[in-house]
C-alpha cells in the first residue's frame, strides 16, 4: 500500500469513528496503551484468565498473535524472501488463537479492517473473516468501519458475501447497534446485488425497527419481489414490514413454510457456542419476532384460525386508522406506549402496566401468563368483554357435543380447555365466560367426553347466589351424578370439594380485605354464608343419596370424608363463621364401616370439628357485639349427639343407648351376643387387620 | 329418590350475595343476565308480527333491491372493538390489500395500489329499528375486468381500438401507453381513469346489521359497535377471508347462524301471519327424515291464501303472535297431512321455511323476497343472533 492511501485510510477511520470515542480506533494509539505489559492486558481482555501452567504456554501464544497482528497491520513484504511461510505462520496463530479463546474487540476491529481492504489475496481475507471469532464482544465501530470498506469496493464478492454471514451470525454479540442502524439504508441499497440479497435480507431483519419501514422502501421490496419473484428471504424481510406498517403492505405467508434465511451460521456454529458460553452472563435476548403462518384457513370447519388461540400481535388498524381525528390522550399514550413483543418479565409489566399496547385480539392473552396478569387486576371494562365474548364463542363453536357425530376434534377441544384451566389456575379465578358456558352445555353433556376438564371448570365457577346456581347446574349435574358410575359419582364429588375450597378462598380474602365496621357488609355475609352452606347441605343430600346407591361402598365413603374434611374447618381455617355438621347417612356409615382408615378420618373430622366449635364459642363470649353469626345450639347439639354416640360405641361399650337409640330387642334377634362389646375400640371390626397383624408379629418372635 | 329440600341454614341473616358486588358494570349485567336464562331457547311468550313497511324514508331503494332475492349465510357476531363509520375508505384499501395478499399467497403487496379485486365499504342508511340501532353497512367485493396494460402487445391493439374514441379517460391512457413502462402507465391509469370506467362483476357480498338490538347494545360500553348479524353471499373461502380480516381487526368473533326447527316455526307463523298484496310464491316447508337408510325429504307446499286463512281462524291477539299459536298452527298442518298421507310429520324434523315474505333454511341461509317486511324478518334475525352471542 502506498503511503498517501494509507493517509487517506486512517482519515476515513477517523472520520467514520467520530461518532464515538468509546474505542481506539488506530492501531498506532492501541499499541501505546498497550505498552510493555500488553500480554497481561489482552489476557484481561480475555475475561478466562488462564491459570497454573497453562498461563506461560498462553502468554506465548499472546505475544504470537500479538506479531501476528503487527505483521498483518504492515501489509506483506514485498522483498521478503520467505514470504508465503511468514504468512501462513501468522495466519495459522490468528486462527489457533481465535477458536481456542476468540479475539478481543481491538484485535477484531484491526483484522477486520485488514481483510476487507484488499491487501491480501482473496483467500486470506476469507481464512481471516473465517476467524473473527469475538472472545466477548465486538465493537459496533469495527463494523462501521468494516462496512465502510464495503463502499469503497475494495474486495471480491465472495468477501462481501461471507462478511455479511459473519455479521449476521456475529449479530448478537455486537455491542450496540445504534450506529449499524443509521447505516440501515446502505444496506437496503446492498439488496439490488444478486448474490449479497439473502444476507443482506436476513441482517435488515435483525435490524429493522419500527421507524426503519417508510414507504418508499416498501416500495423498493415489492419491485423486487416483482424482479425476483417468490424468494423466502424476501418474504420474511417483508412480513416483518407487514408487521411494523399494516397500513402500507399487506403479505400472506404460507402455512407450510417454515425455513425463511440460509443458515448463515453454520460456519462459526461451534465458536458461537463457545463465546456464549464465556459471555455467561445474562446477554439481553435479542428481540426476534415469530413468523407466523397466516391465519387463513379456508376451510368448512373452522376458518378462524390454524391453533384455537389466536397469536399474540399488537398490530392494529385501528390505531393507525384513527390517525386523523387523534386526541390529545391518544398522542400521549403513543409516544409511551410499550410493544406487547418486548414484554418478557414480571416488572416490566409492572414499569408498563399504564401504557401497555393490547394484543389486537384479546383472545391471545390466554397464552400468555403475563398478559393473565394484567387481564386479572385491569377494571377496563373493554378488555375484559372483548376476551369474555370471544372466549364464550370459541368455546361454544369449539364444544364437540353441539356437533353431532362430530369427534374428530375432541383432542384439539380437550387441549383448549386444559388451556383455560391452567389459566384459571394460574389466576386462582374463574372466568365468567365459562360459566355461561357451563350452563348453556350441561344439560346436552353426556357425562364422558372431556370428563375431567369439564368437572375442573365446575370447581371454577365463581362464588355465587346457589339457590341461583342450583337449577342451572347442580341440577343436571345430579342426574348425571345418580345414572353414572362409582367413579364419575366420585370425581364429581372431588370437583366440589374444589368448588367448595374455590369460594371459601375467594370469601375469605374479599370479607378481610373491606373494613368490618361497614353494616351492609353484614347482612351481606349473612348472604353469602347462607349460599355456601347451602352448597354443604346439597352434597350432603349427593352422597347419602350416593352411599345408599353404592351400598355404602368404602371408595366412595373417602371422597366424600374428603369433602368434609374441608367443611369441618371453616371456622378456623378461611375465618368464616359457619359450621355445618355431616348428615346422620354419612356419620353413622362412616362410624361403621369395615375400613380402618375410614373411621380414622371419621376420628380426625369429629376433632376438627370440635376445635372449630370450642374456638367459636370462645369468640362469641368474647365479643359479644357480632351477636349475628352466633351459632344456633342445634349445631351443638347435633355435635353433642354425635359425639355421644361415638364415645358409646367405641369407649365406653355402650352402643345405640345414647345419641342414636336402637330397642335392646332389635338388637337380640341380630343373634349378636356380645354387641355391646363388639363395637369398642378393642373389638371394631375394622380393628380386625391391626389385630390380625399384632398378632403375627407376636408370633414370629 | 328422596327429593331434596332445602335444610334451614344456619346463619340467620339471608340476603342475596348479588348485592355483594359493588356497582352493576355493563358486564356483570350481562352475567346476570345469562344467570337468570332457564332455559336455552329463547321463549318470549309473544312478538309482534312484523308490522308493513318500517323501512325509514332515507334507505335507498335500489340498495335494498340488492339485498332481496339473494340468499344470504347467516352469521352471529361479537361487537366490533373501535369500529369508525369514518374510516370506511381506509378500511376497504386494507381489506382490499389483505384479500389480494391471501389470494397470492407469499407474495406481498402494496396497501392502496390498484388490483383486480376492489372491496367497497358503504353504509345502508336508515337500515335500523330504533334510533339506537348502529347503521348498518355492506361490503362489495368486485372483480375487475383484466387490466389493459399487462403486455405490450395487448396495449397496442386496445391504442388501435380506441383511437376513434373521443372520450378523454381513453386519450389520457393512449399517452400512458406509449411509454411503455408497465408502472408509469398504472400511475396514469390510476389518476386520471375513474375506477368506475373498468366493469367490475360483484364477486362477494356481505353486510352487518342490527334491528332492534336493544337488549344487546345496553350491555356494551360506547368503545363496541353492535352488529349483531351479518350476511354473506358469496364463495366461502372469500367469506373466511374477509371474516379473518374482520376479527383481527376489530377483536370480533364470527360464528355460522343455524336455525333450529323450533325458530323456523315461529318464522312460518310469523311471516303467514303478514298481509302480502300479491303473493310470489306458495308457502312451503320441508321436512327430513334424519333416521331412514335414504334420507328422505318430504316436501308440503301450500296456497298461500289457504295459509293466511288458517292463521287467520287461529290468530286471536292483533298484532302480535304468542308461542300457542304457533304451536296451534304448526299441529293444524301436521294434522291435516297425517289425514291424507298417515305420516306424523312431528316425528321428523323442519328444515325449510319458505313463503312469500322470505325463505329460511335450517343450515342458516336466508331469502328475503318481500320488501315490505325486510326489517320484520331482519328483527328476528338480530334476535337470534344476539340470544348466539349471549
Amino acid at each position: 500500500m502506498s503511503p498517501q492511501k494509507r493517509v487517506k485510510n486512517v482519515k476515513a477511520q477517523n472520520r467514520i469513528s467520530q461518532g464515538s470515542n468509546s474505542f481506539q480506533t488506530t492501531l498506532s494509539a492501541w499499541k501505546v496503551k498497550q505498552g510493555p505489559s500488553n500480554s497481561k492486558n489482552i489476557s484481561k481482555h480475555g475475561q478466562n484468565n488462564p491459570v497454573g501452567d497453562y498461563e506461560h504456554a498462553d502468554d506465548q501464544a499472546e505475544d504470537a498473535l500479538q506479531m501476528a497482528v503487527e505483521y498483518f497491520e504492515k501489509g506483506p513484504v514485498k522483498t521478503s524472501q520467505n514470504k508465503d511461510k511468514t504468512l501462513e505462520k501468522h495466519l495459522k496463530t490468528v486462527e489457533n488463537v481465535a477458536w481456542k479463546n476468540g479475539l478481543a474487540s481491538e484485535e477484531i476491529d484491526v483484522l477486520l479492517n485488514i481483510a476487507l481492504s484488499g491487501k491480501f489475496g482473496n483467500a486470506v481475507n476469507t481464512r481471516i473473516l473465517k476467524c473473527m471469532i469475538p472472545a466477548t464482544v465486538i465493537s459496533q465501530d469495527s463494523v462501521v468501519k468494516a462496512v465502510s470498506w464495503l463502499c469503497v469496493d475494495k474486495c471480491s464478492g465472495s468477501t462481501k458475501v461471507l462478511f455479511y454471514r459473519w455479521l449476521v451470525a456475529m449479530f448478537d454479540f455486537i455491542d450496540r447497534k445504534e450506529q449499524i442502524n443509521l447505516l440501515y439504508s446502505f444496506f437496503f441499497a446492498s439488496l439490488q446485488d444478486d448474490a449479497l440479497c439473502p444476507y443482506v435480507c436476513h441482517l435488515l431483519y435483525l435490524l429493522t425497527k419500527k421507524e426503519n419501514v417508510k414507504p418508499f422502501r416498501v416500495r423498493k421490496l415489492l419491485d423486487l419481489q416483482a424482479k425476483m419473484g417468490m424468494q423466502p428471504h424476501l418474504q420474511a424481510l417483508l412480513s416483518l414490514y407487514k408487521f411494523f406498517a399494516p397500513a402500507l403492505i399487506s403479505v400472506s405467508l404460507p402455512v407450510r413454510k417454515k425455513i425463511y434465511f440460509k443458515n448463515s451460521e453454520n460456519l462459526w456454529k461451534m465458536a458461537l457456542l463457545a463465546v456464549k458460553q464465556r459471555n455467561q452472563g445474562p446477554s439481553p435476548e435479542p428481540l426476534k419476532l415469530m413468523l407466523g403462518p397466516a391465519n387463513v384457513r379456508p376451510l368448512k370447519r373452522k376458518w378462524n384460525s390454524l391453533s384455537i388461540i389466536p397469536v399474540l400481535n399488537s398490530s392494529s388498524y385501528t390505531k393507525e386508522c384513527g390517525k386523523k381525528e387523534m386526541s390529545l390522550s391518544d398522542c400521549l399514550n403513543r409516544s409511551g406506549s410499550f410493544p406487547l413483543e418486548q414484554l418478557k418479565s414480571f416488572p416490566q409489566l409492572l414499569q408498563n402496566i399504564h401504557c401497555l399496547e393490547l394484543p389486537s385480539q384479546m383472545g391471545s392473552v390466554l397464552n400468555n401468563s403475563l398478559l393473565l396478569h394484567y387481564i386479572n387486576c385491569v377494571r377496563d371494562e373493554p378488555v375484559l368483554l372483548r376476551f369474555y365474548y370471544w372466549l364464550s364463542q370459541t368455546l361454544q363453536e369449539e364444544c364437540i357435543w353441539y356437533k353431532v357425530n362430530n369427534y374428530e376434534h375432541g383432542k384439539e377441544f380437550t387441549n383448549f380447555l386444559d388451556t383455560i384451566i391452567r389459566a384459571e389456575c394460574f389466576l386462582q379465578e374463574g372466568f365468567y365466560s365459562c360459566e355461561a358456558f357451563l350452563y348453556k352445555s350441561l344439560p346436552l353433556w353426556d357425562g364422558l367426553c372431556c370428563r375431567s376438564q369439564f368437572l375442573q371448570l365446575v370447581s371454577w365457577i365463581p362464588f355465587s347466589s346457589f339457590s341461583e346456581v342450583k337449577p342451572l347446574l347442580f341440577d343436571h349435574l345430579a342426574q348425571l351424578f345418580f345414572t353414572s358410575t362409582i367413579y364419575f359419582k366420585c370425581s364429581v364429588l372431588q370437583s366440589l370439594k374444589e368448588l367448595l375450597q374455590n369460594w371459601l378462598l375467594w370469601l375469605s380474602m374479599d370479607i378481610h380485605m373491606k373494613p368490618v365496621t361497614n353494616s351492609p357488609l353484614e347482612t351481606t355475609l349473612g348472604g353469602s354464608m347462607n349460599s355456601v352452606s347451602k352448597l354443604i347441605h346439597y352434597v350432603g343430600w349427593l352422597s347419602t343419596t350416593a352411599m345408599r346407591l353404592e351400598s355404602n361402598s368404602t371408595f366412595l365413603l373417602h371422597f366424600i370424608l374428603d369433602f368434609y374434611e374441608k367443611v369441618c374447618d371453616i371456622y378456623i381455617n378461611y375465618n368464616l363463621p359457619l359450621v355445618v355438621l355431616f348428615p346422620p347417612g354419612i356419620f353413622y356409615s362412616a362410624l361403621l364401616s369395615l375400613d380402618t382408615s375410614i373411621l380414622n378420618q371419621l376420628c380426625f373430622i369429629m376433632h376438627r370439628y370440635r376445635k372449630n366449635l370450642t374456638a367459636a364459642k370462645k369468640n362469641e363470649l368474647v365479643q359479644k357485639t357480632k351477636s349475628e353469626f352466633n351459632f344456633s345450639s342445634k349445631t351443638y347439639q347435633e355435635f353433642n349427639h354425635y359425639l355421644t354416640s361415638m364415645v358409646g360405641c367405641l369407649w365406653t361399650s355402650k352402643p345405640f343407648g345414647k345419641g342414636i337409640y336402637i330397642d335392646p330387642e332389635i338388637l337380640e334377634k341380630t343373634g349378636v351376643t356380645e354387641y355391646k362389646n363388639s363395637l369398642n375400640v378393642i373389638h371394631h371390626p375394622s380393628f380386625l387387620s391391626y389385630a390380625v397383624s399384632f398378632l403375627l408379629q407376636g408370633m414370629q418372635s | 329418590m328422596d327429593s331434596y329440600d332445602v335444610p334451614e341454614s344456619t346463619p340467620s341473616a339471608s340476603s342475596r350475595p348479588e348485592d355483594y358486588f359493588v356497582g352493576a358494570t355493563p358486564l356483570q349485567k350481562r352475567l346476570e343476565s345469562i344467570r337468570k336464562q332457564t332455559s336455552f331457547i329463547p321463549t318470549p311468550p309473544r312478538r309482534k308480527v312484523p308490522q308493513c313497511s318500517q323501512l325509514q324514508e332515507d334507505v335507498d331503494p335500489q340498495k335494498v333491491a340488492f339485498l332481496l332475492h339473494k340468499q344470504w349465510t347467516l352469521y352471529s357476531l361479537t361487537p366490533l372493538y373501535k369500529f369508525s363509520y369514518s374510516n370506511l375508505k381506509e378500511y376497504s384499501r386494507l381489506l382490499n390489500a389483505f384479500i389480494v395478499a391471501e389470494k397470492q399467497k407469499g407474495l406481498a403487496v402494496e396497501v392502496g395500489e390498484d388490483f383486480n379485486i376492489k372491496v367497497i365499504f358503504s353504509t345502508l342508511l336508515g337500515m335500523k329499528g330504533t334510533q339506537r340501532d348502529p347503521e348498518a353497512f355492506l361490503v362489495q367485493g368486485l372483480i375487475l375486468s383484466p387490466r389493459l396494460e399487462c403486455s405490450g402487445t395487448i396495449l397496442a391493439y386496445c391504442n388501435l381500438c380506441l383511437l376513434g374514441s373521443s372520450d378523454p379517460s381513453t386519450l389520457a391512457f393512449q399517452v400512458a401507453g406509449t411509454t411503455g413502462a408497465c408502472h408509469h402507465t398504472r400511475i396514469l391509469s390510476k389518476s386520471q381513469l375513474p375506477s368506475e370506467n373498468r366493469e367490475g362483476k360483484v364477486l362477494w357480498t356481505g353486510w352487518f346489521c342490527c334491528i332492534f338490538g336493544d337488549s344487546l347494545l345496553e350491555t356494551v360500553s360506547e368503545d363496541f359497535t353492535c352488529l349483531p348479524l351479518f350476511l354473506a353471499n358469496g364463495a366461502e373461502s372469500n367469506t373466511a377471508i374477509i371474516g379473518t380480516w374482520f376479527q383481527k381487526t376489530f377483536d370480533c368473533y364470527f360464528s355460522p347462524l343455524t336455525i333450529n326447527a323450533f325458530n323456523l316455526s315461529w318464522m312460518a307463523a310469523m311471516w303467514t301471519a303478514c298481509k302480502v298484496d300479491h303473493y310470489v310464491a306458495t308457502t312451503e316447508f320441508l321436512w327430513s327424515v334424519p333416521c331412514s337408510p335414504q334420507s328422505l325429504d318430504i316436501s308440503y307446499a301450500i296456497h298461500p291464501e289457504d295459509a293466511k286463512a288458517l292463521w287467520d281462524s287461529i290468530h286471536k291477539t292483533p298484532g302480535e303472535v304468542t308461542q300457542e299459536e304457533v304451536d296451534l298452527f304448526m299441529d293444524c298442518l301436521y294434522s291435516h297431512f297425517h289425514r291424507h298421507f298417515k305420516i306424523h310429520l312431528s316425528a321428523t324434523r323442519l328444515v325449510r321455511v319458505s313463503t312469500s315474505v322470505a325463505s329460511a333454511h335450517t343450515d342458516g341461509k336466508i331469502k328475503i323476497l318481500c320488501h315490505k317486511y325486510l326489517i320484520g324478518v331482519l328483527a328476528y334475525l338480530t334476535e337470534l343472533a344476539v340470544f348466539q352471542i349471549e
